[in-house]
């Protein structure tokens, strides 16, 4: 049994829903990884990838928005979708640290999308047998987008690991250095773990073995030797974010924060 | 200009006049070949419209939504609520027989039934067959399973050696 994750601040979470904090850790978690990619759009290697981390990021996006809009509901402060993504300093965003991290090369962008889509996959087959039936609908509708985000993060680690010299040696620097984030997707804070007794968000210990047998499948087409598990650095999900998020959402939100209440 | 129609809206009306809102990003098909209309009612006066994202983020949702509106409201019918629904979740399946044929004559492979991602572990299976809408050949391969947009991937006859789209099946 893993330790839950204390949190930074309880005040900012004080709500009449219980679920109000995990619906917009899961809308931060789907935003930042959506920016993150998008940030390749003309960039990418090649241009039939440069589409899949743009198709990646729009359908991140769009999931997203579907929770940032339930959030807003749950909340019921009458703050909207927007004010949510573009208005709330980097301390209250709750995304695991994982997905703000810079994209690196692009076998640094496969690792982290990897180690994402493969617990998200997971997760959202739990959401969607959940008994919330909100947070089912939008798992139902994401889940057959992340089985093709999960199937061509998972062939990248193959072909770059199985792959040449220089490409092997690129993944190897980037397990080795964002291993060490994917522990805190499946370690619940303590809403979690609160909204876990209440059977409101699965149980991460039970995703846990689907998530590693998919890992060390992969891994071993890859030719990659299982990395010992490092230490997990936390943070994220109860805010306390590394120096990149701030310099990501200061681009996220300018326009927002330059011209408030300006819409398409 | 807005004029006032003759008579009160009839769901068979609606359903007609749906037929001619075509989907912005592949415009010979429209919203009712694509399958995202799920529910039309009236009462009195009032009309509701319920579509279905394709995708989570398909950005033609909203234009969509706009498109319908202008071709009701040029009929005079001003009382319309558009709602969103996403469950359940669209599906390949409810594209008509008519939007098939008119995807691959427009130069798009249809969905073919049954072949969504369903087995994750299938790493580098084996691509579905997909047709040339060009010359129809069989002989064609799979390039990205991400495509000009969301519901598409990239595919390239081996035989006339076109790149073609191929609508995915998403089941």
């Amino acid at each position: 049994m893993l330790p839950t994750q204390p949190e930074l601040t309880a005040a900012s979470t004080a709500t009449a829903s219980p679920l109000f904090p995990f619906v917009l850790q899961l809308a931060d978690t789907s935003l930042i990884l959506a920016h993150r990619l998008s940030e390749w759009c003309g960039h990418g290697p090649v241009l039939e990838q440069d589409l899949a981390l743009a198709n990646i990021a729009l359908d991140l996006l769009g999931e997203a928005r579907s929770y940032y809009q339930y959030a807003a509901e749950l909340e019921g402060q009458g703050r909207a979708e927007d004010d949510l993504a573009y208005l709330r300093p980097a301390v209250e965003y709750r995304n695991p640290l994982l997905v703000e991290q810079p994209n690196g090369d692009f076998a640094h962008t496969i690792v982290r999308q990897f180690l994402f889509d493969n617990f998200h996959y997971q997760l959202l087959k739990g959401l969607k047998d959940g008994p919330d039936a909100r947070l089912a609908s939008i798992a139902e509708k994401s889940l057959k987008e992340a089985a093709y985000h999960l199937k061509w993060s998972s062939e990248w680690m193959i072909r770059l690991g199985d792959g040449t010299p220089e490409s092997r040696r690129r993944l190897d620097k980037a397990i080795a250095t964002l291993w060490r984030f994917a522990g805190e997707l499946t370690t619940p804070t303590a809403t979690e773990t609160q909204l876990q007794e209440l059977g409101l968000v699965p149980d991460y210990a039970a995703l846990r073995p689907a998530v590693q047998a998919h890992t060390a499948h992969v891994l071993a087409e890859a030719t990659v030797p299982e990395p010992a598990p490092p230490f997990a650095q936390l943070g994220g999900k109860s805010g306390r974010h590394s120096e990149h998020l701030g310099y990501l959402l200061a681009e996220l939100q300018y326009l927002q924060r330059t011209y408030p209440g300006l819409t398409w | 200009m807005v004029t006032a129609s003759a008579l009160p809206p009839t769901e068979a009306r609606i359903w007609q006049l749906l037929e001619e809102v075509s989907d912005p990003e592949v415009p010979v098909l429209s919203i009712l070949d694509l399958g995202i209309v799920r529910a039309v009612a009236v009462a009195g006066e009032h009309v509701t419209v319920t579509i279905t994202p394709t995708y989570s983020g398909c950005p033609a949702m909203s234009a969509i939504a706009t498109d319908i509106r202008l071709r009701l409201l040029a009929e005079g019918y001003t009382q319309l609520i558009i709602k969103n629904q996403i469950s359940p979740a669209w599906t390949t399946d409810w594209m008509s027989a008519a939007g098939r044929a008119k995807l691959e004559e427009y130069g798009i492979a249809p969905p073919i039934d049954g072949t969504a991602t369903g087995h994750i572990l299938n790493l580098f299976g084996q691509d579905t067959a997909v047709r040339c809408p060009l010359c129809k050949s069989a002989h064609t391969h799979l390039v990205s399973q991400f495509g000009s947009t969301a519901c598409k991937a990239l595919y390239q006859c081996d035989d006339c050696r076109e790149p073609f789209d191929y609508f995915k099946c998403h089941a």
